[in-house]
């Protein structure tokens, strides 16, 4: 078994070529390089998890508008509504007060034209009358020769025309 | 080694000889020669160093090399933070050094490097090298606990919740179990790297010598015993990794003693 029949004569050696090389392992690798390798790992630990509460962040964000914004929506189409509601109202008040006026007017119209009418049915009569009248006078003093006075004429005239 | 080949002796793997006419180097007085053990030694803590370089581009978004690099100091981090928890951030240094060496030198050891007439050298299956490892392990656990605990580090000797008139027969169980820990540490590493490299060394003999006995010992033996010597070092690459982990384990949970005296 060369580890113990060499001993005596390779144990330094092997422990300070140990120690020289462990040793810069140590120093080299493990102090100087293996805290820059997991200083790396923290890095980029912190920076996700920075990143994914940074767009947990702007979920929440994001959210909140939409409801901010849905909120303003709603009361937005509510106001419209609204708008909407009040126009069709007054749009109907006026329309039934212009209908009003013109019904006033087509009313007013009618009754002068009633009048009208009928002040032209009692001349258009009392001239049938008058022409009624002068015909009987005519008619009694052709037929009679009796002088019938305009007056008496037109009263028989008008009895006759209302009886029919 | 001419003279050697025609017997295979299944320890001469782990000869350790001076290279480059070293010899005879020393320092202050001992000897340092450059061996092959070094040379090993060398090799895994460059290619160490070369892994970690590729782990060292620092981007947001890793490659494969970085995410491979970021994975075995996480897997450090994560058994520190399981065994020591908070206190255990500033041994990731020392518990990553301590693990990637022995597991580069372990699968660097069983590299097939013999085909291309290389020797490659597991230090690892030398005592001198794992008893160095783990009497380094155990002088943290001493200075920490010391340190942060005083003398009432010694309490460590006292499980919480032992009736006192049960503590003179404790008390020394547990110093000696305490006092066993560093041996531990270095046999179970050096041990079952020797046993595999052993293994393999024995099985690949069966394998030459079965072949110029003839075709029906050929057959016989050679063929069953490169088909588990395949097995074997399949196995052997997994040993590789769980020593090097039980070692780091090992070491974590000692320091966890250190850090939170129970």
């Amino acid at each position: 078994m060369p580890q113990i029949e060499q001993l005596a004569e390779t144990y330094t050696s092997q422990i300070f070529w140990l120690l020289v090389f462990f040793g810069l392992v140590f120093f080299v690798v493990g102090r100087g390089m293996v805290p820059r390798v997991m200083d790396t790992v923290a890095l980029r630990d912190t920076q996700i998890s920075g990143d994914l509460a940074a767009a947990q962040a702007a979920r929440d964000e994001a959210d909140r508008q939409e409801a901010a914004w849905r909120e303003q929506e709603n009361a937005r189409r509510a106001q419209a509504r609204a708008l909407i509601a009040e126009a069709k109202a007054r749009a109907a008040a006026e329309s039934e007060a212009r209908l009003a006026t013109a019904q006033q007017r087509i009313d007013a119209d009618l009754n002068e034209a009633e009048g009208r009418i009928a002040a032209s049915r009692d001349r258009a009569g009392a001239q049938i009358e008058a022409i009624a009248g002068e015909a009987v006078q005519d008619v009694v003093r052709r037929l009679a020769g009796i002088e019938v006075d305009a007056a008496s004429a037109r009263a028989a005239a008008r009895e006759v025309m209302n009886h029919g | 080694m001419a003279a050697e080949q025609a017997k295979i002796d299944p320890m001469h793997q782990f000869t350790i000889e001076p290279l480059f006419g070293s010899a005879d180097w020393e320092l202050a007085g001992v000897n340092i020669a450059f061996t092959n053990s070094a040379l090993w030694m060398a090799i895994a803590a460059f290619a160490l160093w070369a892994f970690v370089v590729g782990g060292m581009k620092r981007q947001v978004v890793p490659g494969r090399w970085q995410m491979a690099v970021e994975s075995a100091t996480g897997f450090i981090d994560d058994m520190l933070a399981a065994n020591v928890g908070k206190a255990g951030r500033k041994y990731v240094p020392y518990i990553f050094s301590l693990f990637m060496f022995i597991l580069f030198a372990n699968l660097l050891g069983l590299l097939p490097l013999g085909v291309v007439g290389l020797h490659p050298f597991t230090f690892t299956s030398h005592f001198t090298v794992t008893g160095v490892l783990a009497i380094l392990s155990f002088s943290i656990v001493l200075i920490v606990g010391f340190a942060r605990h005083g003398l009432h580090f010694f309490s460590l000797f006292v499980p919480h919740g032992t009736p006192w008139p049960m503590i003179p027969v404790i008390a020394p169980i547990e110093f000696i179990s305490f006092m066993v820990r560093p041996f531990s540490l270095a046999l179970r590493l050096f041990v079952a790297m020797m046993a595999g490299h052993v293994l393999l060394e024995v099985l690949s003999s069966f394998v030459i010598s079965g072949i110029n006995a003839g075709p029906v010992y050929g057959v016989l033996i050679a063929i069953p015993s490169l088909a588990l010597m395949v097995g074997i070092v399949a196995l052997e690459v997994l040993v590789s990794a769980i020593q090097a982990y039980v070692f780091a384990l090992l070491t974590s949970l000692y320091i966890n003693d250190a850090e939170n005296l129970h």
